[in-house]
């Protein structure tokens, strides 16, 4: 049926309408709103705007796959052409989730092909996705142009075939970091010789060798391409040969950046980067060398976002660097670099507002290096419009997180890892609480806190006292009793995901939130102290919320090992594994 | 993958000092969950075990005698996604040690044992021949193009990514981190022979 007739027999008759627009206009207008949260807002003004802003939808962010059905989700938005949905708790990153869990797309893509067969855009981040599940995608939507796949599981090498071969209006494959069985590179040669809509072709996290002539020649073809990063397997050499080609890119990821090139080609490839005059996103670099790095210094001019997050560089190496990238706004680096790198970034980087310092060797506890507070510090004192930073450290004072935030207080997101687990201010020997009150004191904007070290209740004191904007909170190995936890979900008015692990809080905790959690998107608990019969009484107050619990084998039936609690206005879910209880309080 | 192989550094390394005794600049009160060496996440990792998450003892046989007892392994900790954990142990049992440091061996001729440096640590080849000096109480001398290294009874020389044996010093510095994969200093008639080429 025609959706315009379908959706004016639905309308009320001029004459009771309230709104002096038609709905045309109003929707008309609305369509302009790209902002979700101010969907939902207009959303709730009347029917007729609720009814304008859902036809007028074309893209849908789903936080949770399971707050929703997709059958609901289709009944209110008709016209959406773009999904981005997420699915498994964020600690599934980090091995804490079974692997059948659930989160698969498939139900979602059935109905998909049914209601938006115009569908154009899919982004996932921690779903299960099979090969045949990318199969059905590639088949039943003809208008389908941008996939993009982070932290997703299930699938293989076959399923990206399918995606070459059949999706003929494909603008964007973006694969990242995802738990995916690379069987071979073939799937690049499947795209069609007169297939050259490509915008954006990431597959830099794959192993598999690409076939590289067919890569060279879809690439050149593809006159639009703007993102191209590749995996490691591509030579400096084959580098140079894409780059050629395409001058214009946006951003690029270079691959292993690592061969011996002869002078000539050594000048070959300065060359080609000093064409590169559009670049704003550089990354790759896997295995790059001094010797190499400076043929990029020409192509650095306007690079806003630099990803070292997998090249191992040491301090001077990243200091040469970024002496020739002025416009720099995301810094992402290994610790390998240490403090005297982090100098040179706040010498070298005015503009900064987001920095990343991963670590290399996160389990060698017996090769003590990386970067401490004295790095941290120096940069924000030379990056004061810093405001995100991600910071995994070996040691850290309450005295300089206070110099940091007092340097920096614009802070929107601080997660700090000091990777000792309860490890105290390593010179003072206290708690690291004065630093993280610090924090949530100073910086009134902060929306994402991850906290660490060793903390008392009264970290969560502070924060519940000052966080006033926090929106996620992510806590491990902290606290003391259940009074400091009553005060987070007591004090943090906009609080919407928290997850902790390994903490001494209980049912008293899981129960003082029983106001909190319609407001929230989710709270995980793991190896913590709730009780079967704490989340059974949580059910049984709050119905509308979904309670799950993972059970650990061999565990026994008192202790809820690891609770997830989550709204949603589609019931318990129907796909749960045997280890996953849902605790209804129907 | 050759888990087993993997580089126990502490074992190995010959130290002076008592038995027992620890690096210098250990944190204070830490508690007793810590990660452990590398070979216990992987394993956790691919086999997907549910194992509790608050202390699974990790299995060491092969310990020295003076490190500290088997610490607890934590699942999931530090938070780092899978997909990087897994890469960078696949670069560091490939090469070992490219990246955030670079043990190599260390012999020298006449000596009963041999050692173990890290050439990140160094950033020119005065710094390295120097570290080396002090480290086995012997004199290098000056290097020189034409005759290798004058004034002593020692010649530095390495091993490269071919197989070949290579006077240090020949090559710019990056080049040869890059492709040293073993010293040996080598002493009296030997490098005689080499300078009378």
């Amino acid at each position: 049926m025609d959706p315009n007739s379908k959706r004016k027999k639905e309308s009320p008759p001029e004459t009771s309408r309230s709104s002096p627009f038609p709905d045309e206009v109003l929707e008309r207008i609305l369509g302009l709103l790209k902002s979700n949260k101010d969907r939902s807002s207009v959303s709730l003004v009347c029917k007729d705007w609720y009814n304008a802003e859902s036809w007028s939808r074309t893209h849908v962010f789903i936080g949770n796959c399971y707050s929703v059905s997709p059958e609901i989700v289709a009944r209110r938005f008709p016209k959406i052409r773009s999904v981005t949905l997420k699915g498994k708790p964020r600690f599934s990153d980090f091995n804490l989730v079974p692997r059948n869990w659930g989160a698969d797309i498939q139900s979602w893509l059935v109905v998909f092909a049914s209601k938006y067969p115009f569908l154009e855009e899919l982004r996932l981040k921690r779903m299960t996705v099979t090969d045949e599940s990318l199969e059905f995608l590639a088949l039943n939507f003809p208008d389908f142009k941008a996939l993009s796949l982070l932290s997703c599981d299930g699938f293989s090498t076959d399923g990206l075939a399918a995606i070459a071969t059949h999706c003929k209006n494909l603008t964007e494959l973006d694969i990242q970091e995802n738990g995916i069985d690379d069987k071979s590179g073939n799937w690049l040669s499947c795209f069609p010789e007169n297939f050259s809509s490509l915008e954006v072709l990431n597959f830099a996290n794959l192993n598999s060798d690409v076939n590289f002539d067919a890569l060279e020649k879809l690439v050149s073809r593809c006159k639009s391409l703007k993102v191209l990063k590749v995996n490691k397997n591509v030579s400096l050499e084959q580098l140079q040969r894409l780059l050629v080609c395409t001058p214009q890119l946006t951003e690029i990821g270079t691959g292993s950046f690592s061969q011996e090139l002869t002078g000539c080609q050594y000048t070959e490839l300065e060359n080609t980067f000093n064409h590169c005059k559009s670049l704003e996103t550089l990354s790759g670099l896997w295995e790059a060398t001094a010797p190499y790095l400076p043929v990029l210094y020409p192509a650095c001019t306007n690079l806003t976002f630099l990803n070292l997050g997998y090249a191992a560089l040491q301090s001077h190496e990243l200091a040469n660097l970024l002496r020739h990238c002025p416009q720099l706004r995301r810094l992402w680096v290994l610790d390998t670099v240490e403090d005297k790198g982090l100098e040179a970034v706040g010498s070298n980087c005015p503009l900064l507002e987001e920095l990343r310092v991963f670590p290399a060797d996160p389990f060698d506890e017996e090769i003590i290096r990386g970067v401490t507070e004295a790095g941290f510090v120096a940069v924000s004192y030379g990056c004061r419009r810093l405001h995100y930073v991600l910071y995994f450290c070996r040691q850290m004072t309450n005295a300089a997180v206070a110099t940091i935030v007092q340097n920096c207080p614009n802070f929107t997101h601080f997660r700090l890892c000091i990777m000792n687990p309860g490890q105290p201010d390593y010179m003072t020997n206290e708690p690291m609480d004065e630093a993280f009150g610090a924090v949530v004191k100073t910086c009134s904007k902060l929306q994402r806190l991850s906290v660490s070290g060793l903390l008392t209740d009264l970290t969560f004191v502070y924060i519940g006292r000052y966080a006033k904007n926090l929106e996620t909170l992510s806590v491990a190995f902290a606290g003391s009793s259940d009074w400091g936890m009553q005060c987070v979900l007591g004090g943090c008015p906009k609080l919407r995901k928290l997850e902790i692990r390994d903490c001494p809080f209980g049912n008293a905790t899981l129960l003082s939130g029983l106001e909190k959690y319609e407001s929230m998107r989710s709270l995980w608990m793991s190896s913590c102290n709730v009780t079967m019969n704490g989340c059974r009484q949580l059910a049984r107050e709050m119905p509308r919320l979904n309670v799950e619990v993972m059970k650990e084998e061999g565990s026994d039936d008192i202790q809820a090992d690891k609770v997830y609690v989550y709204r949603s206005v589609a019931g318990p879910r129907r796909d749960a594994p045997p280890s996953v209880l849902t605790l209804s309080g129907l | 993958m050759a888990y087993e192989g993997d580089l126990n550094l502490k074992a190995t390394e010959l130290r002076l000092g008592l038995p027992g005794s620890d690096e210098p600049k250990k944190q204070a009160s830490a508690p007793s969950i810590r990660s452990n060496k590398r070979a216990s996440p992987e394993i956790a990792e691919e086999s997907r075990t549910r194992s509790n998450s608050s202390a699974s003892i990790a299995e060491n046989g092969d310990r020295g005698i003076d490190e500290p007892p088997a610490k607890a392994q934590v699942v999931g900790w530090p938070p780092i996604r899978s997909y990087r954990k897994n890469c960078f142990q696949t670069k560091q049992n490939d090469a070992e040690g490219e990246g955030a440091c670079m043990y190599v061996k260390v012999r020298v001729d006449g000596a009963p044992y041999l050692r173990k440096i890290d050439l990140k640590v160094y950033k020119s080849y005065p710094e390295l021949l120097k570290a080396l000096e002090n480290m086995f109480k012997l004199t290098i001398g000056e290097y020189s193009e034409r005759e290798g290294y004058n004034g002593s009874n020692y010649s530095p020389t390495y091993e490269d990514k071919e197989g070949d044996w290579m006077l240090v010093g020949d090559v710019p510095w990056e080049m040869f981190i890059c492709s040293c994969k073993r010293l040996r200093i080598m002493k009296g008639s030997e490098t005689k022979g080499l300078s009378c080429l």
